[in-house]
């Protein structure tokens, strides 16, 4: 698709729509959010791009593949759940820092995991869409 | 520490699948963190088995919830001696596998989606929540459908599509089930299930609901009028993964099906009649099944759905010593099923051949590896002193004082059926004299691979024999931790009590 207009406003969607999936991504804990939308909005970022540019110029954009997120997404959600047993607790428990963190408010670990969540689903989506444009 | 030792065989596999993902194109690293992962996670089995089996049923509860409102995890005798058994046969087969699976299916991910599996396993044993069971069974199911297709041949893709099918039926069943029970108990905790469930007023409904349950956990472990994906499937994929799907997940179907009618419907007289024509019927049409195969793989497919007929019957009879024999034929079935699949393996790398008519000549070529071969053959038949007979003459014993005598003869039937497609088996594989046999290019055979290889190939069958030789000659350990088990299964209070006993958060 090599249309001026739509080439344009990708350049300007493309760092608007990460923010808005990390901004999803931060606000899941107690309102609608969480790191699958979010995974999947960054996604659909980069599938734009794709579609503007091809999926050369993307690659190289992402430069590492896709696949490589999915195992430290996982690596993640697995740190967040095990955490909890060095202080005693049962394992998945969320552990909250005292104070809250300016602009982003109380973070606990259910953060972690949902960044987790967030790369796992980023990886995955990203994959899938990748290797079927490749391949027709 | 030691409340979250529960969870560890979980997490473990978890993060042994991670790390074999960040190696996903190292081959030889995948072979090797895989087999010693299995190792480790036997060592933390057994610390788990024995924690519980000296002491009492640990629990915890996930994320500090406590329990009816919360996911628990319950580690009961029953529970970690299954985690144990899905240890040893994963560990043997971890090691068959990382000679047998070509390059092409390793680097497609055939380590970590193993991992998951057993992962999958151990959280549908150690679970106390019904709904989280459903999850854990559907970890397994996608774990396996990557194994089924991992390959992608027609027939492959052709056994996959019936098992994907039946085994998503299944869960849509199960899932249902699991919808109307949480809309007349309101609740999902196993524990808390049992004592909500007898004070419901409309009991025709629970009786519904339980037979939800039977035809959900059945398609999956493949009793009577269900079984039909199973032969048809378990002989595409390659003799690891089939062996782990023979050892390990029909019998978590059981395993279900023994927790759901011991903690929550205690079957009444309708039930345990259902059931226990359910079992006779299995082991009558399976055994038939497998009589007419003349494909190995397909026989012993069929020997899988026999020999389910013996767990459930003794789930019918739903006597305390009718259980204890279902429990040991359980133990005895897993390590057995996966060692006749790996052996099935071998034999085909042997001949080049899954027809049992153009096989032949084991014995004369390797007397020793047939010997070896005996023992998983013969236990399965459960010819004294091996492991198959020991549960059968309680499950005999059992139909008689119950007077269930269709089982009875149900039993006695299958075993013959057993008797006689095994040593028909044995005389064509191992004794039949076989002339110039066609080499076929495209199969490495058993005489062309190194020494180390064929080490791989055999240790882990050694393996399983020796515990299969164990549970036959210690037979009396096996029965003590089986009268246990079903002690635990008939009177559930210890369970429920050590779940719901007040429990402040952390």
């Amino acid at each position: 698709m090599k249309l001026l207009i739509f080439r344009t406003t990708t350049i300007f969607l493309l760092p608007l729509l990460l923010l808005f999936s990390i901004f999803l991504l931060l606000r899941g804990h107690y309102l609608p959010g969480s790191g699958f939308v979010g995974g999947i909005i960054a996604a659909i970022a980069f599938i734009l791009h794709a579609f503007a540019f091809g999926l050369k110029n993307t690659r190289k954009l992402l430069r590492m593949h896709p696949l490589a997120l999915m195992p430290v997404g996982l690596a993640l959600a697995v740190f967040s759940a095990i955490l909890p047993i060095f202080q005693g607790l049962p394992v998945l428990t969320v552990l909250w820092l005292d104070e809250p963190f300016p602009v982003v408010g109380l973070i606990g670990s259910a953060l972690l995991f949902d960044s987790g969540v967030y790369l796992v689903v980023l990886g995955v989506a990203l994959t899938i869409i990748f290797t079927i444009s490749e391949t027709v | 520490m030691t409340i979250n030792l529960i969870i560890l065989p979980v997490l473990f596999q978890f993060s042994l699948a991670i790390i074999l993902l960040f190696f996903w194109k190292n081959i030889l690293a995948q072979k090797i963190i895989s087999i010693a992962g299995s190792i480790v996670a036997v060592i933390i089995a057994v610390g788990l088995f024995s924690q519980v089996y000296e002491q009492r049923i640990i629990t915890m509860q996930a994320g500090n919830w406590i329990a009816p409102f919360g996911i628990t995890f319950v580690a009961d005798t029953f529970s970690t001696t299954m985690v144990l058994l899905a240890s040893l046969s994963s560990l043997a087969v971890a090691a068959f596998s990382s000679v047998t699976i070509k390059k092409a299916r390793m680097k497609y991910g055939y380590f970590p989606s193993f991992h998951f599996l057993i992962m999958g396993l151990n959280g549908a044993f150690l679970t106390g929540d019904i709904f989280n069971l459903y999850v854990w069974f559907e970890v397994i199911i996608i774990s396996s459908f990557v194994f089924i297709t991992l390959g992608g041949k027609k027939a492959q893709i052709e056994g996959a599509v019936k098992y994907f099918t039946l085994n998503f039926l299944a869960s849509t069943i199960f899932l249902t089930a699991i919808a109307v029970l949480y809309g007349l108990a309101g609740s999902l905790n196993m524990a808390d299930l049992s004592g909500k469930i007898k004070i419901i007023e409309n009991q025709g409904l629970v009786q519904v609901t339980a037979i939800l349950f039977l035809i959900g956990f059945g398609i999956k472990s493949a009793i009577f009028p269900l079984y039909f994906w199973l032969p048809d499937s378990y002989h595409t994929p390659q003799a690891a993964i089939s062996s782990i799907f023979a050892g390990l997940l029909t019998k978590v179907g059981i395993y279900a099906l023994l927790r759901v009618f011991s903690l929550i419907f205690i079957p009444d007289d309708f039930m345990k009649s259902l059931i226990v024509i359910l079992a006779g019927l299995t082991l009558v049409s399976g055994g038939l099944g497998a009589l007419v195969q003349t494909n190995m793989r397909k026989m012993f497919s069929y020997m899988i759905v026999c020999h389910i007929g013996y767990m459930i019957g003794g789930l019918g009879m739903f006597t305390a010593a009718a259980l204890a024999g279902t429990i040991f034929y359980l133990i005895h079935d897993i390590i057995v099923k996966t060692n006749l699949f790996l052996v099935g393996g071998v034999i085909f790398k042997i001949n080049g051949e899954l027809n049992m008519k153009r096989m032949g000549g084991i014995y004369d070529q390797y007397p020793t590896l047939a010997l070896l071969m005996a023992v998983p053959l013969f236990s399965l038949i459960g010819i004294p002193p091996l492991s198959g007979f020991w549960p059968k003459i309680n499950l005999m014993q059992e139909s008689f004082a119950t007077s269930n005598y269709f089982l009875l003869g149900s039993i006695i039937f299958g075993s013959f059926i057993t008797l006689f497609v095994i040593t028909r088996f044995w005389a064509e594989a191992f004794w039949k004299k076989i002339d110039n046999p066609v080499r076929k290019p495209y199969i490495i055979y058993y005489d062309q691979m190194p020494q180390s290889q064929r080490l791989l190939l055999i240790l882990p069958i050694v393996f399983l024999s020796f515990i299969s030789l164990y549970i036959g000659l210690g037979a009396e350990n096996i029965f003590r931790l089986s009268n246990h088990i079903a002690a635990e299964l008939v009177d559930t209070s210890a369970y429920v009590q050590a779940v719901l006993e007040a429990q402040k958060p952390l």
